[in-house]
């Protein structure tokens, strides 16, 4: 029986932390857009772009205030 | 938070610091933010293109597209007189952009679609370590278990069930009170009553120290029901942001001449009729208005669905929406910006949409059959053995069995089911079905209603008689076609290309927008473009120009060639209206397009009902008409002007090149060049509907059976649990027999 008293919290406990994990990634707009989340994986930041001229200072400074965004909307 | 979410969203707000916590304050003191509408925007290259685009505009923070949405959030630090700079900034990266400022965001059916996923994340929690519990329960019945550590478990399921039932179930609860508020039915009473009932049972029997405890039941059905409400919560949410985009594309201003020669820009909404107006060389056309001075080539693709840019003179009648693609020219205002023809459209629309809304689909219908039944035999159940003479614990106990059992699990996935084998099948053979609900529409049409450009045809123009062409003409006009993407020029490059002539490299191209290119071709000065640019006629002067559209081509000092241009059908069109003819159903043509176009393309695919230089509203006219004589129509169109007319149709399709609007207000897209996929599709509407039919009747026999087992007192919890998995296998694998389907001719 001390078996249950062990694995009914831990289950409790892995199950909540799942939830967590959800509401948190909910709240955070991960789910606002699908489309766009699966390219951005495939993007390349190093990548020199825009008719050859080096994309990465743009793209480092949109990065850090997009969070910034997030946290309004 | 929902507060501050609202005014954040606000494009361009300033948030009021006070309630806001410091951290978020700090980041809302320095920010605003605009929504712009990018229709054109498809793929994860397109969404960097514009957001560094945008970054790279003077006071810009940051910016981020949503490809779902296709729009993008601008974050700036201060606040922008215009979304001028972000336009251009888009023009500039090949995007052409419109403001949403005047458009409610769609936060509210936002803030729903968290709320209902919120709600879906903790009943799936609930659902799992209830069932974990139960099951070691139930296999307790077999083996050892004491009764204490039952009762012990069915406390712990209590526990957790009874908050995530009270927060996960609201949305049914609420709308069941509604319904029964005004005197109504709905799915959700029963849901409500049977999930509501469970668990109060089922605590009053742990309380017992009972063995019929139901919390895993409740609340599992809970977590299925909530899919289905997102789901059908996201589709929504889709459809409003595509019909917002649409009145997105007005100008937000426009360049106002007074009477005394001062030209100011003002906000379009300000313009009032009789106004001067002056729009420029690549403008929307801000209001519906007269041209009063100059002549251009107008792109009515947005009124009309004929992407070919049309030549308009003083005292010619212009939309708003429509591109000006040529020179400059000055309008006279006819309509206020809230009445034009755009406006109007996104109304017809709106309006559309909401009667499809009406329709009532199978399961609704069937569910206000099984609604009452339920509740009948459930008190029935409850009467019958309190009358027996039994105590009313065993009855409510045997009224609530009949609910558990009845509770539609088979029925519920009777027509999901075959809606996911349907969809599945369809996407493989290039059909993407959007709304699966449309297939019991589909299953009910007679009579199938196309437009023309775009649809029937491809809606990009091609040569006529690229052969007669002297080879070295075509071959010096297509040297200089390749460098503009014009549809015209496009059409001249392929005619090109299917003749496999050398085509050499142009020197000094030069393309002049709205009339046409210059350059030099092998040593030779070449002009390729309007007539009047290769000095031929001007507007107006029709003697010398062929019948239909055409470009000119001039080699050096010769005289202009004419090369003719001609929107041409679909491969399979003749054919598969020949098909769609034989199993019976009656088809008509209503495009936006000239007569003497719209007659040559029905003659010859022999429909004999075709209507020609229709407005939005009058195709929305003529199918309501055909569905006041009882037909249910199938509206296949492309255009921004068949918006309208796809949503009031009975069922609607697409092609895949369709405009971004029209695409939503369909309910199935079909992509590649032929129109064989609506022979397939409809031969599935009417399998899906046969195999949903059969599923109930599945569904109801399982009932027939476990019922009165259930009022009779002798359903245990694994007798429910074999016979609910065994329903709905059975329901699953005949709605599997959908697949088949595809491909086979029209029965």
């Amino acid at each position: 029986m001390t078996a249950l008293a062990w694995l009914v919290p831990v289950a409790l406990f892995l199950g909540g932390l799942g939830l967590y994990a959800f509401l948190w990634s909910l709240k955070s707009g991960q789910y606002d857009d699908l489309e766009g989340a699966g390219w951005r994986a495939l993007d390349d930041e190093q990548h020199p772009d825009m008719a050859g001229v080096d994309a990465r200072p743009a793209v480092e400074k949109n990065a850090s205030c997009v969070k910034d965004m997030r946290a309004l909307t | 938070m929902a507060q501050v979410l609202n005014v954040a969203q606000l494009p361009g707000a300033q948030l009021p610091d006070a309630q806001l916590p410091d951290a978020q304050a700090q980041v809302a003191r320095r920010t605003h933010l605009t929504l712009l509408a990018v229709p054109e925007m498809h793929c994860g290259g397109c969404m960097r293109k514009v957001e560094l685009a945008l970054a790279s505009v003077p006071g810009v923070e940051c910016a981020r597209a949503n490809l779902s949405a296709k729009r993008v959030a601008i974050m700036t630090t201060a606040r922008a007189p215009t979304v001028e700079p972000y336009l251009a900034a888009l023009q500039g990266a090949g995007f052409e952009a419109t403001a949403l400022a005047d458009v409610d965001d769609n936060t509210s059916a936002r803030v729903q679609d968290r709320d209902l996923l919120k709600r879906l994340g903790v009943a799936g929690f609930a659902a799992m370590n209830v069932m974990l519990l139960s099951v070691s329960v139930w296999s307790g019945h077999a083996g050892d278990m004491p009764k204490s550590m039952q009762t012990l478990f069915h406390w712990m399921s209590a526990v957790i069930a009874l908050p995530a039932v009270a927060y996960a179930g609201l949305p049914f609860f609420r709308s069941a009170r509604n319904a029964l508020a005004a005197g109504r039915l709905n799915m959700d009473v029963p849901i409500s009553l049977g999930v509501g009932l469970a668990t109060a049972m089922s605590l009053f029997q742990t309380a017992r120290g009972s063995e019929q405890v139901y919390f895993d039941a409740a609340i599992t059905l809970l977590f299925f029901l909530l899919i289905g409400r997102v789901l059908d919560q996201r589709m929504r949410v889709r459809a409003a942001s595509a019909a917002e985009n649409l009145l997105g594309l007005r100008s937000p201003a426009a360049s106002v001449i007074f009477a005394d020669g001062r030209i100011e820009r003002i906000a379009t909404s300000d313009i009032v009729p009789g106004q001067r107006v002056r729009v420029t060389s690549g403008e929307r056309i801000p209001v519906d208005g007269r041209i009063i001075e100059g002549s251009t080539e107008i792109d009515r693709s947005l009124m009309t669905g004929e992407s070919l840019p049309q030549r308009a003179c003083v005292g010619e009648l212009v939309y708003c929406g429509t591109i000006n693609l040529a020179t400059s020219i000055d309008i006279e205002a006819t309509a206020a910006a809230e009445d034009t023809l755009l406006a109007d459209i996104a109304r017809l629309m709106a309006t559309a949409e909401q009667a499809r809304g009406r329709y009532v689909k199978l399961a609704d219908r069937a569910a206000r059959l099984y609604a009452p039944a339920v509740h009948i035999l459930g008190a029935a159940t409850f009467a019958g053995w309190l009358l027996a003479g039994q105590g009313w614990e065993a009855a409510l106990t045997s009224a609530i069995a009949v609910l558990i059992i009845t509770c539609p699990c088979a029925l519920a996935l009777a027509v999901p089911a075959v809606q996911v084998a349907a969809t599945s099948s369809l996407f493989k053979r290039g059909m993407v079905l959007k709304a699966p609900d449309a297939l019991e529409r589909l299953s009910e049409i007679d009579t199938i209603v196309f437009d023309k450009t775009g649809t029937l045809t491809f809606g990009t123009p091609s040569l006529v008689d690229a052969d007669t062409v002297q080879a070295s003409v075509l071959a010096a006009a297509a040297a200089l076609a390749a460098h503009s993407r014009h549809p015209y020029s496009l059409a001249v490059t392929a005619a090109a290309r299917s003749r496999q002539l050398r085509v050499a490299h142009a020197k000094d191209a030069v393309e002049i927008p709205g009339l046409g290119i210059t350059g030099v071709v092998d040593g030779v000065s070449v002009r390729l473009g309007s007539a009047s640019f290769c000095e031929v006629t001007a507007c107006g002067v029709t003697g010398h120009t062929p019948r239909g559209p055409a470009v000119w081509v001039r080699l050096g000092t010769s005289a202009a060639v004419a090369l003719k241009l001609q929107d041409s059908l679909r491969p399979d069109a003749v054919k598969t209206l020949q098909t769609l003819r034989a199993s019976g159903y009656s088809i008509e043509i209503l495009s936006g397009d000239s007569r003497g176009a719209v007659e040559q393309a029905a003659a010859t695919l022999a429909t004999e009902a075709w209507q020609a230089e229709m407005t939005p509203a009058d195709k929305i006219a003529r199918i309501d008409a055909l569905k006041r004589s009882g037909r249910k129509v199938l509206m296949v169109g492309d255009g921004l002007n068949d918006a309208p007319a796809l949503a009031a149709g009975h069922a609607s399709l697409s092609p895949a090149t369709a405009a971004d609007i029209s695409q939503t207000a369909a309910d199935a897209i079909f992509q590649g060049a032929r129109l064989a996929p609506i022979v397939d599709l409809l031969a599935v509407g009417k399998a899906a509907q046969r195999r949903a039919l059969a599923n109930f009747a599945i569904a109801i026999g399982y009932n027939i059976v476990f019922v009165p087992l259930a009022m009779a007192g002798h359903v245990t919890p694994l007798i429910a649990a074999i016979a609910m998995s065994a329903s709905s296998v059975a329901v699953t694998l005949n709605a599997l027999q959908v697949r088949g389907a595809v491909g086979r001719e029209l029965s």
